[in-house]
């Protein structure tokens, strides 16, 4: 208390010192009564009580008693509940943000994986396509090759057959001219001829008639 | 404007029922600005609720511009009752002061030097309560010599001053404020050219009160914080 009292005592001198002087009523009615007051205790500092008897002591217990009444009331009913929610809502959102950027990752992770997956499809239609392609040329070039050589197989068959056919044809003629030749040759002679004895002469005739030409 | 304070004396306490009242009815006022703001709280707030959300933010940032807020969190609580009480008593005596018979019933309870001391010693006894209890009866103590020893009678006498200036502070701007507010008003009642005459500088002063309240509050609570983080901080 005391080294309040000293500034204070000062203080409340020289107001006492002006009210003299006659300031506005209401200081001097203010003022009188603490100078009063601090004068005793100034005056009679052993006396002790009276300065502490003339404070309004009871005001500072109240204003104590109310303020720290109030401080409780408003942790309990305003303060506290008011901290939760506005912890309660800082932590949502940082929940939200922690959410929205695993969200995030994670949806760029799906992209590039279906970007991974789309270009993969992309080459693999590609390929498809080149093989397809491929396959066809080959398959092509192996028809053409088939057709080819069944063409030519066909040809070589068909003149295969001519030249039997007219080797054929030739024997049939040759066969027919030796024994018209026999026939005529008979009915020239008169006489038989024997076949036998005789066809090979004749066609060895017919075939120098025939290197002949 | 010839007013006495009321006295009553009851177990050996003085008291000034007036000064009683008016805390009483700052503590309701605030309670209930701050009951009604905070019923039917929603995640997103509406009305209200920013109100009181925007208040508490502001006191945090007057305790985060001093000290960070893991040491001074703690405080959160007494600066913001502080500043809705500080600011309630100061606007209390605005509108009018009810006298009856000569004894001043109505007026700020900030318009009295006991109750302003009060105030003041009580954040600065926390502020040694708290400057031991968080950085050591150590730390508490070499505080004192810092920046340099010989200082030591200075920094002594500054706890002194601290504490007078922040409550007289207070007490000071309120008063004169009411003051003049009375004088304006004893003008205003004297005649009909005194009211003509009053009307346009009691309002200017009214306006300037509010301001002056408002500004008182917001000191009183960020010079206790500035003196909270010079005790409790040991590092600077």
């Amino acid at each position: 208390m005391n080294p309040f009292a000293i500034p204070l005592c000062t203080d409340i001198e020289m107001k006492h010192h002006q009210t003299e002087a006659g300031p506005p009523a209401s200081l001097v009615s203010e003022g009188s009564e603490t100078i009063v007051s601090l004068d005793q205790f100034v005056l009679a500092a052993s006396a002790g009580d009276g300065f502490l008897d003339k404070l309004n002591t009871g005001d500072i217990l109240a204003t104590l008693f109310f303020f720290t009444l109030l401080m409780l009331l408003l942790k309990k009913f305003a303060w506290g509940p008011l901290m939760g929610i506005m912890d309660q809502r800082a932590e949502l959102i940082a929940s939200e943000i922690e959410e929205a950027e695993k969200s995030r990752s994670e949806s760029a992770k799906l992209l590039e994986e279906q970007r991974a997956l789309l270009k993969e499809a992309r080459t693999e239609a590609q390929a498809i396509v080149e093989n397809a392609k491929q396959q066809g040329d080959a398959q092509r070039a192996e028809i053409m090759e088939t057709a080819r050589a069944e063409a030519a197989r066909l040809k070589e068959n068909a003149a295969a057959e001519i030249a039997n056919e007219k080797d054929k044809a030739i024997q049939a003629v040759r066969e027919e001219f030796v024994s018209m030749s026999i026939l005529a040759a008979e009915k020239v002679l008169g006489k038989e001829v024997s076949e036998e004895d005789n066809r090979a002469l004749i066609e060895e005739t017919i075939q120098k008639a025939g290197e002949g030409r | 404007m010839n007013h006495v304070n009321p006295k009553w004396e009851f177990l050996g306490l003085t008291f000034n029922p007036s000064n009683i009242l008016m805390l009483a009815v700052t503590c309701l006022v605030v309670f209930l600005i701050a009951f009604i703001s905070t019923r039917n709280m929603k995640l997103k707030p509406t009305g209200m609720q920013n109100f009181m959300e925007w208040v508490m933010d502001f006191v945090k940032g007057i305790i985060k511009s001093n000290m960070d807020w893991k040491t001074g969190g703690r405080f959160h609580l007494l600066a913001l009752t502080l500043i809705m009480f500080i600011f309630v008593a100061n606007m209390l005596g605005l509108p009018f002061a009810i006298a009856y018979d000569h004894v001043l019933w109505w007026k700020s309870p900030t318009a009295d030097p006991t109750i302003t001391m009060t105030l003041a010693v009580m954040v600065l006894v926390l502020t040694h309560y708290y400057g031991v209890k968080m950085a050591g009866v150590k730390n508490y103590f070499l505080g004192f010599t810092k920046p340099l020893a010989f200082m030591t009678p200075l920094k002594i006498i500054e706890e002194f001053a601290n504490t007078l200036t922040l409550g007289l502070r207070l007490y000071g701007n309120i008063y004169a404020g009411e003051i003049l507010i009375g004088l304006l008003a004893g003008l205003a009642t004297a005649s009909v050219g005194g009211f003509l005459g009053a009307i346009l500088p009691a309002m200017a002063w009214q306006g300037f009160s509010i301001f002056i309240g408002t500004i008182q509050a917001f000191i009183f609570v960020m010079l206790s914080m500035v003196y909270m983080s010079h005790k409790v901080q040991t590092d600077h």
